[in-house]
């Protein structure tokens, strides 16, 4: 793996993702999530749901940057029609900003200055792209958006509930076989859409509840999250 | 490639995008050392002479937003607030890019002479990165003990200026303000320590002129 790709699967990388809870703030104030246990049912929901969407958007992203796509429009509204909750189309715009500003200063790509010129474009575009910029394949953008997705709801769950951080890790690592399927599945869908260049083709997974949580979060008063 | 694009690319490679003329100033330190009450202090004092907006990192709510907003001393429009996902030094430092946005979102929405972010209450390690902000001002107070510019921290010894708030409380709580002024000078060596009590002079006059003089420096100007 090339030390690019390493540096977008660092959370360290300065891209906005520190302050979004990829839905755990919620389901933790709901009382959904609040064990171990809890956590392990949610992340393989996520990863069943969210995930697909996420995984097979970046790799379609992916591809279509190392082809040097210069309208990426009907990608982005394909995106937003995948993310039900307004809020949620807002958390996925501003850490697509975020990740866009932090990736065309390490790469200073044609495809990204693209995505650029749509304004605030969706993270799994981003992301793809960014993966593409680094010279990485689809398979890597894929599995990229599936490691925030569950990194960055681990992360929250740690800071919210006070797990134990090892256990955690170690919950993380049990999903390898799954996240990988998930992946697989994805990237094939997103060769669909891209060699019929119909955005439609995007896996569109979604479930509810965690979409009800998010539109409670965007009421709350108090969150510590952005999402 | 269009000409607009080729631009964009030559300063994107040199390393900053395009920013407006704004001085940026980061105001740090702990929890209820002051910094939304400076915050106030400043908008009051320079808010007649200079276009200013804000940028509130609180840990848990929008209320330092909302409490600027209430004492009208800004527009509602003129704020803005970032939420830090329980790591507000994460937010100011390590990964700056929600509060650029805000940054650059009040310079194009109102293009004013100064931008202050404040950031969420944290401990005596945090500072901002000079990516988001030119200028920092630390602020402590009293009543968090006599201690605290000894112990130093990049937030007491780097910073641009240290504040240090509460002198009206020093005799309520026996805290020396001549060893806290020695301390400070030991630790900061030619850079600025004002001590103040913002309730007694709820102006901030000495910060005020500090911002005035860095703002006469400010090479965006």
């Amino acid at each position: 793996m090339n030390a690019g790709i390493l540096l977008l699967a660092d959370s360290r990388l300065p891209t906005g993702g520190h302050a979004h809870s990829g839905g755990v703030e919620s389901a933790v104030e709901t009382g959904v999530l609040s064990t171990l246990d809890d956590l392990t049912s949610f992340l393989r929901g996520r990863a069943r749901t969210a995930g697909p969407m996420l995984a097979g958007c970046a790799a379609a992203a992916c591809s279509l940057a190392a082809a040097d796509l210069d309208r990426w429009t009907p990608w982005d509204d394909a995106v937003s029609v995948r993310i039900l909750v307004p809020a949620l189309r807002e958390a996925s715009r501003a850490q697509g900003a975020a990740m866009l500003r932090t990736a065309l200063r390490m790469w200073p790509a044609a495809p990204l200055l693209a995505l650029r010129r749509i304004g605030r474009p969706h993270l799994p575009l981003v992301l793809g792209a960014a993966v593409a910029a680094a010279g990485g394949g689809p398979a890597e953008a894929a599995a990229l958006a599936l490691h925030h997705l569950i990194g960055g709801a681990c992360s929250a769950t740690v800071r919210l509930l006070g797990l134990d951080p090892i256990d955690v890790a170690a919950t993380q690592a049990r999903l390898a076989t799954l996240l990988e399927e998930v992946a697989a599945k994805a990237c094939q869908e997103a060769e669909t859409a891209v060699s019929t260049m119909d955005p439609a083709m995007l896996p569109a997974d979604g479930s509810p509840l965690p979409d009800l949580h998010a539109v409670r979060h965007a009421q709350q008063e108090v969150t510590l999250f952005a999402s | 490639m269009h000409r607009e694009d080729s631009d964009t690319l030559v300063s994107l490679a040199g390393g900053g995008l395009p920013r407006g003329k704004a001085l940026r100033i980061g105001i740090g330190g702990p929890v209820g050392g002051g910094k939304t009450a400076l915050v106030a202090a400043l908008c009051r004092t320079l808010g007649t002479e200079l276009s200013i907006a804000v940028v509130t990192n609180d840990i848990y709510t929008t209320e330092d937003a909302d409490f600027l907003r209430r004492n009208a001393i800004l527009p509602d429009d003129r704020i803005l607030a970032v939420r830090t996902g329980c790591c507000p030094h994460t937010a100011i430092r390590d990964d700056i890019t929600a509060n650029l946005e805000m940054v650059e979102t009040l310079e194009r929405k109102h293009d004013p002479d100064v931008v202050l972010v404040e950031s969420g209450g944290d401990n005596l390690t945090a500072t901002f990165s000079y990516g988001l902000i030119d200028k920092q001002i630390f602020v402590v107070d009293v009543a968090g003990g006599d201690k605290v510019p000894r112990k130093g921290g990049p937030g007491v010894t780097r910073s641009d200026l240290l504040v240090i708030n509460k002198i009206d409380l020093a005799p309520q709580v026996g805290a020396d303000l001549d060893v806290m002024r020695t301390d400070a000078a030991a630790q900061r060596g030619d850079r600025p320590t004002m001590l103040v009590s913002l309730r007694d002079d709820p102006t901030a006059t000495p910060v005020a002129d500090w911002v005035r003089a860095a703002l006469d420096t400010h090479p965006m100007r």
